[in-house]
């Protein structure tokens, strides 16, 4: 039985253990069925030809992980931003770490997707959100299909979470394979303000897959600010769909910083739904060995006078690849959109790869629309010019790399995650220099 | 501290060393002149070590050591300095950062601890201030939109940093108007002393009025073809150079 058809029949019997009769299990019936007719996507879809899933679908996935691991928070510290005071929530192989854990009821919200899914208190909330923003692509619709658990957070109008929340989901692997499909909501009111760190871990050399999707909603005026921290194991693959629903004058910003895993596909997706909205997308991505990190990214410009500002950077060693894809669409009705959209690239090896492809659909006369990708390699005579003032070759080129995303980096409004990227930066580049000096 | 024997050194198939012999000794200052593409440039590279180009000849000894098997970070720890003719342009690095990891690194490759973040600003205070270099410099992007004047007066305060031994100077007059000209000459000035050397290179005396030579050699076509005192260098800008080219291929 291939891993669709495992999935399909497994629903069956998942269905009547969860919410029967209710709004939620309306959806899931309908996003199987969903996912049942378009399966997973293969390379003859123009949005995934660069990236096969096929090797990954092989491996006998459990689906419902069984056995709840616990975790020592000494032994986990490590990956989490611990130097500030957060609230943080954490799974284990798909379920709720209490021990790990410190949520909050106190003014906003921040807790479970499962208690948000059945508990009557959130019932309006879910009904007008849940699986309001995913599209109808197969992967968001198979996760929506197993929805269970996630992370829910709901910032009251006018309220700013006092401190930044993030979410880990660790991977022991008790199972040989392990499919996880965590599902998040997280819904800004009007001038409402939050800033979220998102992790994925494996703790472990047995396959992982997590099919993710996290749903962002930013009401009028509301700031969201998100981080997304991709240094995963070797044999660790993620599919991150999330998408992001803006309201007028909102601003919301993600940074995706990718290091690590096997395979990594972001889809990003912002939908402008009010005027002058600002979406911010930002990317370092640092890969070597076979990794592969496949950027999917769409900004819709359906009303006037908004802006977007994407800028990823790419540096690929040894036999990695990269994927860029940015569409951005601007509506007719979306006059005065300026949207900026920058992909760069270094290759610092003959066998990486890199894909870049800015695609831009533009229906409107009176827009600012810029777009550039470069791919190139490290300057040679800077390396030279380093070196000739006692920079050791190494060194000069992690500092080359680092300058490089530097941009990206200074976005940052955390000033704890900057340092911890660089960190992250100087152990993948094998160096010990300080950046942030 | 500088012994160069015979030295050839050609980049891709085309040779443009063709055995050039110097000396030089602690305490002086040499000037190199010469037209264009006399190999003056080249010859600063191949000292500090530029990996495109090969020697296919002769010597380099600094301070008794044969240096041609060491990397370019590794002759400018043993305290090799260039200064570019055309510095290049960093963006996301600022002054302070790169000059920081550049006395480290070079402490670390002499066993020593990193400098104290205390001493490393004072000085840098004491330096920038040496070369009227202004505070909101050192934050920018090194050499990124730097006038021809800002990235020269950088190279000599990353110089008077690092406080090399030998500073090759490569045409550092290019660029600089006659006030930036002297700050920089004067900065370069306070930093000789009877135990470092400057090799000053340079198309033009102008330089060589602040910065006085103890000798001046002539590059033409890949060879130090005459050599002299600091005379030899007003007789150049009088005459020009035909007449040395003419003398050489008697």
């Amino acid at each position: 039985m291939d891993l669709k058809d495992k999935l399909v029949s497994s629903f069956l019997a998942f269905e009547n253990k969860v919410d029967v009769d209710t709004h939620v299990h309306n959806v899931r019936s309908e996003a199987i069925k969903i996912f049942e007719e378009k399966g997973f996507p293969t390379k003859k879809e123009e949005a995934w030809k660069y990236t096969s899933l096929n090797k990954l679908l092989k491996e006998d996935y459990s689906v419902f992980p069984k056995q709840e691991n616990a975790l020592d928070y000494k032994d986990v510290k490590k990956y989490f931003i611990h130097e500030i005071d957060t609230y943080h929530v954490v799974f284990i192989d798909g379920k709720y770490s209490s021990h790990l854990s410190n949520t909050t009821h106190d003014g906003i919200d921040v807790c479970l997707m499962s208690s948000a899914l059945t508990n009557p208190k959130y019932r309006l909330i879910i009904e007008n959100h849940f699986n309001k923003a995913a599209t109808t692509d197969s992967l968001p619709s198979l996760n929506t299909a197993f929805s269970q658990e996630g992370v829910y957070i709901h910032i009251p109008k006018n309220k700013i979470a006092d401190k930044p929340i993030q979410f880990i989901n660790f991977s022991t692997g008790n199972e040989s394979a392990t499919l996880l499909q965590p599902r998040n909501l997280i819904v800004a009111e009007e001038n409402a303000h939050v800033q979220i760190i998102e992790r994925h871990q494996s703790l472990t050399e047995n396959p992982v897959l997590t099919n993710s999707v996290t749903e962002i909603f930013t009401k009028k005026r509301a700031i969201v600010d998100y981080y997304k921290i991709q240094n995963d194991a070797e044999n660790a693959s993620l599919i991150d769909n999330t998408f992001i629903k803006q309201q007028r004058e909102s601003i919301a910003s993600v940074h995706t910083f990718s290091f690590g895993g096997k395979l990594t596909r972001n889809n990003l997706n912002f939908f402008q739904e009010g005027e002058r909205i600002d979406s911010i997308l930002k990317g370092v991505t640092i890969l070597g060995d076979k990794q592969h990190v496949d950027h999917n990214t769409l900004v819709h410009h359906i009303e006037p006078n908004c802006e977007s500002h994407q800028d990823y950077k790419g540096i690929f060693g040894d036999s990695s690849t990269g994927v860029f894809n940015g569409k951005i669409i601007v509506e007719k009705e979306a006059q005065k959109t300026n949207a900026f959209q920058a992909n760069n690239n270094i290759l610092v090896s003959d066998k990486a790869t890199i894909n870049t492809k800015p695609q831009l659909e533009i229906f409107a006369d009176d827009v600012k629309c810029s777009h550039g990708c470069t791919i190139g390699q490290l300057d040679e005579s800077a390396m030279f010019y380093m070196q000739s003032r006692g920079i050791p070759k190494k060194e000069a080129k992690a500092l080359l790399m680092y300058a490089f995303s530097n941009n990206v980096l200074s976005s940052v409004k955390i000033p704890e995650i900057k340092q911890r990227i660089n960190k992250i930066i100087a152990n993948k580049l094998g160096v010990s220099i300080g950046f942030d000096l | 501290m500088l012994k160069i024997e015979n030295l050839h050194a050609r980049v891709e198939d085309k040779n443009i060393l063709k055995g050039i012999n110097l000396e030089v000794k602690p305490g002086e200052v040499h000037a190199i002149m010469g037209p264009n593409g006399s190999g003056k440039s080249t010859l600063s590279s191949v000292i500090a070590g530029k990996e495109e180009y090969e020697v296919t000849e002769g010597k380099i000894y600094f301070e008794g050591e044969d240096i041609e098997e060491l990397a370019a970070e590794e002759r400018a720890h043993k305290g090799v300095f260039l200064s570019f003719q055309y510095p290049v342009e960093i963006p996301g690095v600022s002054v302070t950062n790169f000059i920081k990891t550049a006395i480290n690194e070079s402490r670390k490759a002499k066993g020593l601890e990193e400098m104290p973040a205390k001493d490393m600003l004072k000085l840098i205070r004491e330096k920038s201030e040496m070369l009227e270099i202004d505070r909101k410099f050192l934050s920018r992007s090194l050499n990124e939109g730097f006038s021809g004047g800002e990235k020269k007066r950088n190279e000599i305060f990353q110089m008077a940093m690092l406080e090399p031994k030998l500073a090759i100077l490569d045409e550092t007059d290019s660029g600089l108007d006659i006030d930036a000209l002297r700050i920089v000459a004067n900065g370069v000035n306070k930093l000789k002393s009877k135990d470092n050397a400057v090799v000053v290179i340079t198309h033009y005396q102008r330089l060589l009025d602040y910065i006085v030579p103890d000798f001046v050699h002539v590059l033409h076509n890949g060879k130090i073809v005459k050599s002299g005192g600091k005379e030899l260098a007003h007789e150049l800008e009088a005459k020009g150079y035909d007449w040395i080219k003419e003398e050489a291929s008697l």
